[in-house]
């Protein structure tokens, strides 16, 4: 069994990035909600019926031929800086964070798949993949959800499929999300179309904003919000084609930025790169915004990044539970933005500078990944 | 600007937009420390990702959380689950329900909830193998028969392909 220092240590196998359309598409994550029949659900459980839910959960879950040589740990085990860390992980979520007593978390080797017991329900199987591929997360979370079905008595209803605590992820208890990196279409002021017609669909959009109007790290989810009256696959293939036309539009609208506002575009790649590899002192904020400029760079072939992982370590790297594991203790914000510009300014500093010519077809930095991009520059 | 929790000073603005609905909190440092809020975009990153919270721990309601007299004015509020206690006023302050057999207590309050929820009202994906009866085979297998039909008239093949294999993994699938 694996422990915590080590889980810390590797890195999970998406942060590596790669994966179909990484160049906007970080993740592909598919959850899926389950209940045992006998039990109350997490939320009204007293804490004694939890313990002995998860008495019965924990076991069966982590003998799964999946889950060998994984990592598991009783929440109540871990401290307040652990678990923030597992949350900034992705690993579990912050309401399960919150909880602690009569909850658990097992999560594989690699760090693909992690099941939170006795979060809202009392399994939340997660599957996160790199790039747009929710054909193997979803083929795994099957794969686990079919090894598992065999031991515990589901709680499933004809008419409604899987019961869960909350009606909203009834049926299927499918919930399946993407994280894309949407640069091109905030700078282009486009986005807010964009969101409109994906909620249109029934999908669901979020963003992350500051005090500003700028979505930070232009970074943004869509998932789908229903789960009953459709089956798995259709569920994830609507989505799917909306994601394959946001990554267009978005592809489209990187391609005029590089014809209409290169200066604009060379000036914030040269100053994120500055900073990044400069700075003293950085908040996450600023963190964010020049990570994504850097990222645009890369993904336009306008900065040969020596590390392909490099941008989607420190994103995560950066947040505040990681920055005080690395220190050993807890930190407030100013000695944090101290630590945060120093691991950037360290992993920054030796890179070479980007290719700030926008208004020409990019140089030898370019990866075969562009080619798309790099085509309609020319015409 | 006050803190949303206290009176003290905000310090920290947390803005988010959820299908273009902004959702705005304000805190002061104590309060944001207290909910570990103590950085506001490494909070959002990990949220945004994992999907906002919407889990909470309902709390058990004390024997006077629940006036008796609020309970007999409405029969439909008087209702409880006899495996796990939850009432039906438990489920219309909260909108989660306490366990599984809470399903068949409050199956009409459920079914007014699931219409703006979701697309359809019927389960049509998977279904574990050991709850496979004959009933429900064959009402799946119908289901599923009338879906590839549509699908077909409608040209929409790629669909019609996958019900053809469910339907092929269905009718060769032993009920229990
Ligand atoms: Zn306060
Ligand atoms: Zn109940």
């Amino acid at each position: 069994m694996m422990r915590f220092s080590t889980l810390m240590r590797r890195p999970a196998d998406w942060m590596v990035g790669g994966g179909p359309d990484s160049h906007i598409v970080l993740t592909s994550r598919i959850r899926l909600a389950r209940n045992v029949q006998s039990f109350m659900f997490p939320g009204w459980a007293r804490k004694d019926e939890r313990q002995r839910s998860l008495e019965e959960i924990q076991p069966m879950v982590a003998a799964l031929d999946q889950m060998q040589d994984g990592f598991q740990t009783e929440l109540s085990s871990l401290d307040k800086l652990q678990k923030q860390v597992l949350v900034e992980r992705h690993l579990i979520s912050r309401e399960h964070a919150a909880r602690g007593a009569g909850c658990a978390l097992v999560a594989d080797r690699r760090q693909r798949v992690s099941i939170m017991i006795n979060e809202e329900d009392h399994l939340r199987l997660q599957i996160i993949r790199p790039g747009l591929n929710f054909e193997e997360a979803w083929s795994l979370a099957d794969s686990i959800d079919n090894a598992l079905e065999q031991q515990l008595d589901y709680a499933f209803d004809n008419e409604w499929g899987y019961l869960t605590a909350c009606p909203s992820n009834l049926g299927t208890g499918l919930r399946a999300s993407a994280m894309l990196h949407l640069p091109g279409l905030v700078l282009s002021e486009q986005i807010g179309q964009v969101i409109k017609a994906v909620n249109k669909i029934g999908l669901a959009v979020r963003g992350l904003y500051g005090e500003g109007t700028e979505a930070l790290g232009h970074l943004f989810q869509i998932s789908n919000q229903s789960t009953l009256g459709e089956d798995e696959p259709a569920i994830i293939e609507r989505l799917e084609r909306v994601l394959t036309q946001v990554v267009g539009h978005e592809d489209n609208a990187r391609a005029k930025l590089t014809e209409d506002k290169p200066t604009m575009l060379a000036d914030q790649v040269a100053r994120a790169h500055a900073i990044l590899g400069h700075c003293h002192i950085l908040t996450s904020k600023e963190a964010l915004h020049h990570l994504s400029m850097l990222r645009l760079a890369r993904d336009l072939g306008h900065w040969n990044c020596p590390d392909a992982a490099l941008l989607d370590m420190l994103l995560l790297e950066i947040q505040p539970a990681h920055l005080q594991l690395e220190a050993g203790r807890e930190l407030d914000a100013q000695p944090r933005d101290a630590m945060r510009a120093e691991i950037t300014r360290r992993r920054l500093q030796t890179t070479p500078a980007p290719d700030t010519c926008f208004s020409k077809s990019p140089g030898t930095g370019a990866s075969p990944r562009n080619a798309k991009t790099e085509r309609t520059n020319d015409e | 600007m006050k803190c949303d929790l206290c009176d003290k000073p905000a310090t920290l603005f947390l803005t988010q937009i959820v299908n273009g609905q902004m959702q705005k909190v304000n805190l002061c440092e104590q309060c944001s420390k207290e909910k570990g809020v103590t950085d506001p975009t490494g909070f959002a990153l990990a949220d945004l990702l994992m999907g906002v919270g919407t889990s909470e721990t309902i709390d058990q309601p004390s024997a006077s959380a629940v006036p008796l007299e609020k309970a007999a004015a409405d029969p439909e509020d008087a209702r409880v689950c006899a495996h796990c206690g939850f009432s039906e006023t438990d489920l219309r302050r909260t909108g989660r329900l306490g366990c599984p057999a809470c399903y068949h207590v409050f199956r009409s309050g459920v079914r007014q909830m699931i219409g703006a929820m979701h697309r359809g009202n019927r389960h049509r994906g998977k279904v574990p193998a050991r709850q496979l009866d004959e009933g429900v085979l064959s009402e799946r297998l119908d289901d599923l028969r009338r879906c590839l039909a549509e699908a077909v008239k409608e040209e929409r093949f790629e669909e019609a392909a996958r019900l053809r294999d469910e339907l092929k993994r269905m009718q060769s699938t032993p009920a229990q």
